[in-house]
C-alpha cells in the first residue's frame, strides 16, 4: 500500500536540465514544486572535489555518474525480425543518474539549432520535392519556429553562461573575422561570454579549413571563458582546460550544470523540494485516462510513495520519458507495421564520423589540454547549407576539432598499422600522444519507420516492470551521408599535411554497434508536432491525450540534429514553461485544439 | 491551481496585534538579526531561540538560554527584566550573566530599540518549552558573585549611544551598530587576561577591533585601517558586498564570520551596511608605518617560466594555482585573491593553515546563492608541505606575512577544536 504524500502543484520526474529549468520557472510562477530524482544527491562538492575527480578509471571506465544498468537497462535489436537482448554494458549512450542528470556529466557544447531543421520535412519537400525524402524516412516538422524560440535560446545561454561569438545581432554583422559562424541564424544579443581561447589543434583545423575554402568558427561552449554570474545570481568559475568534462563533475564550477547554474537559486526558495533517490514507476491517471493525478515512486528505503500533483513534468532521460509514458498508458503506442500510434515513434540518434591526423614531433598538439565544448567548427555541410540534390541524401553535419582532453587510459590513439600491444605500440604511443589532431563530423540522424521504442515482452527491471526495447539500425541514407562527410572532412585533414591519417566512418551495410560510443544524443520517441496522429506532444510539449503532463527533452525531437541537442532542449523547455505560466495555469486544458 | 503563499506573518496575525505593534515587532526582528541573537541562542538542530548551545569558556562549558516567550524562557519577563539582562548583564533572578552574553556591547543600545526587541521576543517569536541547562562549571568556579565583580569592573554604564556633536550621521549609525548590537568586538577585539575586551569603542583606543587571538581555530582579523592585515585595502563598497553576500571581488568569507553573514549581516539594509562599512573604514591603522600593498611580479614570472624551485611553489602549482592563479589574483568574485589579501598576512597564521588543512565552503546568501568549496588538503599534504605552501603564499606577490614552521601545522592538525568554518553549510552527504 503506497504512502500518499500531501498534494503539490507540480511534480517533476528527473532533475537534470529540463527538470531544473521547469522547477525554476514553476516556482517563479508561485507553484509548490517537488522534483523526484532517481539517483543520489550530487554536487560540485563533494562529488567534484579536486583532485579526486580527476580519475579516469572511476569516472570514464567504471562510469560512476551513469545509470546503474544492473537495476534497469534497455533491450536492443536491429529490426522487428530480431530478438532484443538486454544491454549489459553502457557503450553507445550514457544516461545520467543522480542530481544534475546528464547535465552534470555532459561536455558543454552549447548550440542553438539551424532553423531549417525545425521544419525538416517541409523544407526538403519545398527545395527538393516530395520524392527526395526516402519512403520509410519519417522526418517531421517540430511545429515551432526558430523565431519563436529565439528569446528562449537567448535566455538559456545567459543561464548557462555560454561562451561564443555571434555572427549577427539584430541583423547587424558583428562576427566577421572574429570567429563568428556565417551560417548561424540571427540573434537578439551577444553570447554572455566571449569565445574560449582555441587550442593549437583547433587553430590548425581553422587554418586548414579556411585553406580549402570552408568557413571556420568558434564552437559555442557552456564552459566559461571567464568568471560569470547568471540571471539567477548563480556564479561560475573560469574554465582552466583541465580536460575532464564529459563523464565528470567539473571541479572549477566552470561547466554549466543544473547543479551549478540553477540549484543554488532553487535552494533559496521555500516552495521547492528536491527528493533524490526517488525512482518513479509511473504516472497515475484518473478514471478518464485523460488527466494525471500524480506519480508513484520508490523512495530510498524501498517504500512505495504516491505523490499527488496537479501538473506532471516528465524530465527524465530521453528513453525514460518514453518508457514512463508507455508504462503509464499515456498516448497510443507506436506500431511500425501499421505506422500508427505515436509513443515510441521516430527514435533517432547521431550519425558521426571521425578522422585522426598524426604529425611529426615538431607539431605539439598537447592533447591533454581541453575543454568539453571548446573548438573550431565549419558548417559548410551542416543542415541544408549546400545543395543536397546531386548527393541523394537527407541531413547535414557540422565538422570540428573539439579537443576535450585526452585522458591517459582511453586517450591513446596510434596511426593505422600500429600493433595494439607490445614495444611497437609503446613506441608509437610515446611518439604520437601529443602530436595528433582528432576531428569529427557530428552528423544529423534522421528518423525512419523501423527505428522505434516499445516495451520489451520478455525482460523486466528490478521492480518487475517491462524494460524498454530499442529497435534500431543504420539506414542507407545514414551511410551515404556519413561517407560524404568523411570525404569533405578528409580535405581539411589533408590540408594539415599530416604524416598519417586514420578514418573512422561507416561502411556500406554496417549495423548499429551498441558498444561503440559516438554521442549520447538519443532523440525522439515522445515527439512534438502539429497533429495528434503523428506526434505525442503538441508544440508546447504538452501531451495531446493527457493535458496536465508535459514532456520536455530530446525525446520531443522528431529527428536528430546536426548540432548537439542540449541548447535546443533547454530552449524548448523554457518555451514550454512560458506556455504553462502564461496560458495553462490560467486555464488548465489542452493548449492546442486537436 | 492555487497560488502559493509564504506565510511569514502568520505568527503575528494569531496574536491580534495592532499595525503599530506589528511594525514594532518587525523592527525588533530586524534588530535581533543585527544582534545575531539566533546564533548563540539556538542549539544545532534546535528550535530558534530555544537556547541550549554549548559554549566553551576557560572555566567550563556553559549553555545559552531559552529566549522564546515560553515560561521556560522569557515568558514572565517584564520589559525591565528583559532590559536588565540585555543591557546590564543581570538575570531576572538577580545573578550576573556570563559575559559570553555581550552585554558590555549591548549597554549602548537605545531604549527605543530595546522596546522593539522586547516586542519581537514576546510577540514575534514562537514559544518553545525547553528548560535551561545548568553549566558544566565545577564549584567553586560556578559561583556567580565574582561575575558581578567582573561586571562592575568592566561593563560600561548603560546609556543610549551619543554621537559626537560634529559626527557624520552615517558613521554614527555605523558606530552604533558595530559597537552595540553588532558586538563585533566580541570576536575582533583582543581580550585582556581577565577576559574583558581591551576596548569597547573607537574612543577607547587602537585596540578596538584590532584582531583577536585564534577563536575556534580562526583569527577574527583586524578591522582597522592597516593595509597589511586590516581593512586598509578594502573599499566601502567591497565591505558592503562582503557583508551582504559573503564575497567581494577579491575575497570570500570563511571561519566563524560565515555564520555572521548568513544569520545576521545579509538581512541588514543597504543603508545600515553602508553605515557599518563607512564606520569601519574610519578606524585608523594601528601601525603608524602602514603602507598599501605593493604587488611584486617576480613570483608570477618565475612560475610562468616553469621555475618552481622556491619552497612551496610546486605544492602551490599542483594544489592552489588552478583557482588562485600563479599571479595570486584569483578570479573576480569566485576564487579569492591571495596577493595583498589581509587575512593571509596576520601575525598568527592559524587561519591560513587551518583553511589549507580543512578547506571551507563559501555559504549561500539570498543575494549570492552559489556556494564554492575549497577542498581540504590535510589528507594529502604533509605538515612540511602545508608549512611550505602557507609560507609561500604569505611571502609571495608582495605579501608580508612571516613564514610558518611544520610544527605549527602539526599542532593545528592535532587539535580537535570545534570549528564553525561553514564546513557544514550548504553541503550534502552522498550515499555513494
Amino acid at each position: 500500500m503506497a504512502t500518499i504524500m500531501k498534494k503539490v502543484d507540480a511534480v517533476i520526474v528527473g532533475f537534470g536540465w529540463t527538470g531544473a529549468i521547469m522547477a525554476k520557472e514553476l516556482t517563479e510562477a508561485g507553484l509548490h514544486v517537488v522534483a523526484l530524482e532517481r539517483g543520489p544527491m550530487q554536487d560540485t562538492y563533494p562529488d567534484g572535489n579536486y583532485p579526486q575527480v580527476i580519475d579516469e578509471l572511476t569516472y570514464s571506465v567504471r562510469k560512476k555518474l551513469f545509470q546503474d544498468i544492473s537495476k534497469e537497462t534497455v533491450t536492443i535489436r536491429h529490426s522487428v525480425n530480431d530478438i532484443a537482448l538486454p544491454n549489459r554494458q553502457l557503450g553507445a549512450f550514457l544516461p545520467g543518474n543522480g542530481v544534475g542528470g546528464a547535465g552534470l556529466h555532459w561536455s558543454g557544447v552549447h548550440f542553438r539549432v539551424d532553423p531549417i531543421e525545425l521544419r525538416m520535412r517541409s523544407h526538403y519537400e519545398e527545395r527538393y520535392g516530395k520524392n527526395f525524402i526516402p519512403k520509410d524516412m519519417t522526418i517531421q516538422d517540430f511545429g515551432v519556429s526558430y523565431e519563436e524560440l529565439e528569446p528562449f535560446f537567448d535566455y538559456a545561454e545567459k543561464v548557462f553562461g555560454t561562451s561564443g561569438q555571434a555572427w549577427t545581432v539584430k541583423g547587424q554583422l558583428v562576427g566577421e573575422g572574429k570567429g563568428g559562424n556565417p551560417y548561424a541564424p540571427d540573434r537578439s544579443s551577444h553570447f554572455p561570454l566571449e569565445s574560449q581561447k582555441n587550442t593549437y589543434s583547433a587553430q590548425l583545423f581553422q587554418k586548414a579549413a579556411a585553406d580549402v575554402g570552408y568557413k571556420p568558427y568558434n564552437l559555442p561552449s557552456a564552459n566559461t571563458s571567464g568568471p560569470y554570474t547568471n540571471p539567477y545570481g548563480a556564479q561560475m568559475g573560469p574554465c582552466n582546460f583541465c580536460g575532464f568534462c564529459s563523464g565528470y563533475v567539473c571541479y572549477m564550477y566552470s561547466k554549466a550544470s543544473p547543479n551549478v547554474n540553477i540549484l543554488p537559486a532553487l535552494r533559496q526558495v521555500p516552495n521547492f523540494e528536491l527528493r533524490p533517490n526517488s525512482h518513479v514507476l509511473k504516472v497515475n491517471l484518473d478514471s478518464t485516462k485523460r488527466k494525471a493525478t500524480g506519480v508513484t515512486y520508490i523512495d530510498a528505503q524501498g517504500r512505495e510513495i504516491e505523490q499527488p500533483a496537479d501538473l506532471v513534468i516528465l524530465g527524465a532521460f530521453q528513453f525514460h520519458n518514453v518508457r514512463l509514458m508507455l508504462l503509464s498508458g499515456i498516448g497510443k503506442p507506436y506500431d511500425p507495421i501499421t505506422g500508427e500510434g505515436v509513443v515510441g515513434k521516430n527514435f533517432a540518434y547521431q550519425n558521426m564520423a571521425t578522422i585522426k591526423a598524426y604529425f611529426d614531433k615538431d607539431v605539439h598538439t598537447n592533447n591533454f589540454i581541453g575543454a568539453g565544448g571548446n573548438g573550431v567548427a565549419v558548417d559548410d555541410f551542416n543542415a541544408d547549407n549546400f545543395d543536397h540534390g546531386p548527393h541523394g541524401f537527407v541531413g547535414g553535419s557540422p565538422m570540428w576539432v573539439n579537443q576535450a582532453g585526452s585522458r591517459p587510459i582511453a586517450g591513446t590513439s596510434n596511426p593505422p598499422g600500429t600493433p595494439a600491444w607490445g614495444s611497437a605500440w609503446k613506441r608509437a604511443t610515446a611518439d604520437y600522444y601529443t602530436h595528433q589532431v582528432s576531428m569529427d563530423a557530428h552528423g544529423a540522424h534522421q528518423s525512419y519507420r523501423g527505428n522505434y521504442l516499445d516495451l520489451d515482452p520478455v525482460y523486466r527491471d528490478a521492480y518487475g516492470l517491462p524494460l524498454l526495447r530499442m529497435t534500431f539500425d543504420w539506414q542507407e541514407n545514414d551511410i551515404k551521408m556519413n561517407r560524404f562527410m568523411v570525404e569533405k572532412m578528409g580535405k581539411i585533414a589533408e590540408a594539415m599535411n599530416p604524416k598519417a591519417i586514420a578514418v573512422l566512418g561507416k561502411k556500406v551495410g554496417e549495423h548499429f554497434n551498441t558498444a561503440s560510443y559516438q554521442t549520447t544524443h538519443l532523440n525522439g520517441g515522445a515527439i512534438m508536432g502539429t497533429d495528434p496522429k503523428t506526434s505525442a506532444l503538441n508544440r508546447y510539449l504538452q501531451c495531446w491525450d493527457v493535458h496536465n503532463v508535459f514532456v520536455p527533452g530530446a525525446s520531443a525531437f522528431p529527428q536528430g540534429l546536426g548540432y548537439n541537442p542540449t541548447g535546443l532542449v533547454a530552449a524548448l523547455t523554457y518555451w514550454s514553461a512560458r506556455a504553462i505560466r502564461e496560458q495553462y495555469l490560467k486555464n488548465p486544458g489542452p493548449l492546442v485544439q486537436a | 491551481m492555487k497560488a502559493f503563499v509564504i506565510a511569514t506573518l502568520a505568527l503575528f496575525s494569531s496574536c491580534s496585534v495592532s499595525a503599530a505593534q506589528a511594525d514594532l515587532i518587525k523592527q525588533g526582528e530586524y534588530l535581533a538579526r543585527a544582534g545575531d541573537c539566533v546564533a548563540c541562542h539556538t542549539a544545532k538542530g534546535g528550535k530558534p531561540f530555544a537556547g541550549g548551545l554549548p559554549m566553551e569558556t576557560p572555566i567550563g562549558v556553559i549553555y545559552s538560554t531559552n529566549i522564546t516567550p515560553d515560561k521556560t524562557g522569557l515568558g514572565d519577563y517584564s520589559f525591565e527584566d528583559f532590559d536588565k539582562a540585555v543591557r546590564h548583564g543581570v538575570a531576572k533572578s538577580g545573578s550576573t550573566l556570563y559575559p559570553a552574553m555581550p552585554y558590555p556591547s549591548y549597554a549602548r543600545v537605545s531604549e527605543t530599540d530595546m522596546q522593539a526587541l522586547y516586542a519581537y521576543f514576546m510577540k514575534g517569536v514562537e514559544p518553545v518549552a525547553q528548560a535551561n541547562q545548568d553549566s558544566d562549571i565545577p564549584w567553586p568556579l560556578s559561583m556567580r558573585w565574582p561575575l558581578a565583580a567582573w561586571r562592575w569592573m568592566f561593563a560600561p554604564e548603560v546609556a543610549d549611544y551619543q554621537a559626537p556633536a560634529d559626527a557624520d550621521p552615517v558613521i554614527s549609525r555605523g558606530a552604533y551598530l558595530v559597537e552595540g548590537l553588532g558586538h563585533c568586538g566580541a570576536c575582533h577585539t583582543p581580550r585582556a587576561l581577565t577576559m574583558q575586551e581591551k576596548a569597547l569603542s573607537a574612543a577607547d583606543g587602537a585596540a578596538f577591533l584590532s584582531g583577536s587571538a585564534p577563536l575556534e581555530g580562526w583569527i577574527a582579523k583586524s578591522l582597522r585601517g592597516d593595509h597589511k592585515d586590516g581593512l586598509g585595502s578594502w573599499s566601502e563598497e567591497q565591505l558592503v558586498q562582503f557583508l551582504k553576500t559573503g564575497r567581494s571581488d577579491r575575497s570570500a568569507v570563511f571561519g566563524g564570520m560565515s555564520d555572521v553573514v548568513v544569520h545576521s549581516m545579509q538581512y541588514m539594509s543597504e543603508d545600515d551596511l553602508t553605515a557599518i562599512a563607512r564606520y569601519l573604514k574610519s578606524l585608523p591603522a594601528v601601525d603608524p608605518k602602514d603602507q598599501p600593498h605593493q604587488y611584486d611580479k617576480q613570483v608570477a614570472e618565475a612560475l610562468w617560466k616553469g621555475d618552481d624551485s622556491k619552497p612551496g611553489a610546486a605544492v602551490y602549482i599542483d594544489n592552489c594555482a588552478a583557482c588562485h592563479r600563479t599571479d595570486g589574483h584569483g578570479y573576480t568574485r569566485v576564487f579569492p585573491a591571495l596577493a595583498g589579501n589581509p587575512v593571509l598576512q596576520t601575525a598568527d597564521a592559524t587561519s591560513l593553515i587551518n583553511i589549507v588543512l580543512k578547506g571551507g565552503t563559501l555559504p549561500a546568501t539570498h543575494a549570492a546563492p552559489s556556494t564554492f568549496t575549497m577542498p581540504a588538503f590535510a589528507w594529502r599534504l604533509s605538515d612540511q608541505e602545508v608549512a611550505d605552501v602557507v609560507s609561500f603564499i604569505r611571502g609571495s606577490w608582495g605579501n608580508q606575512g612571516a613564514p610558518v614552521k611544520a610544527g605549527e601545522v602539526a599542532d593545528l592538525r592535532k587539535s580537535d577544536q570545534h570549528s564553525t568554518s561553514g564546513d557544514d553549510l550548504g553541503q550534502v552527504t552522498t550515499s555513494h
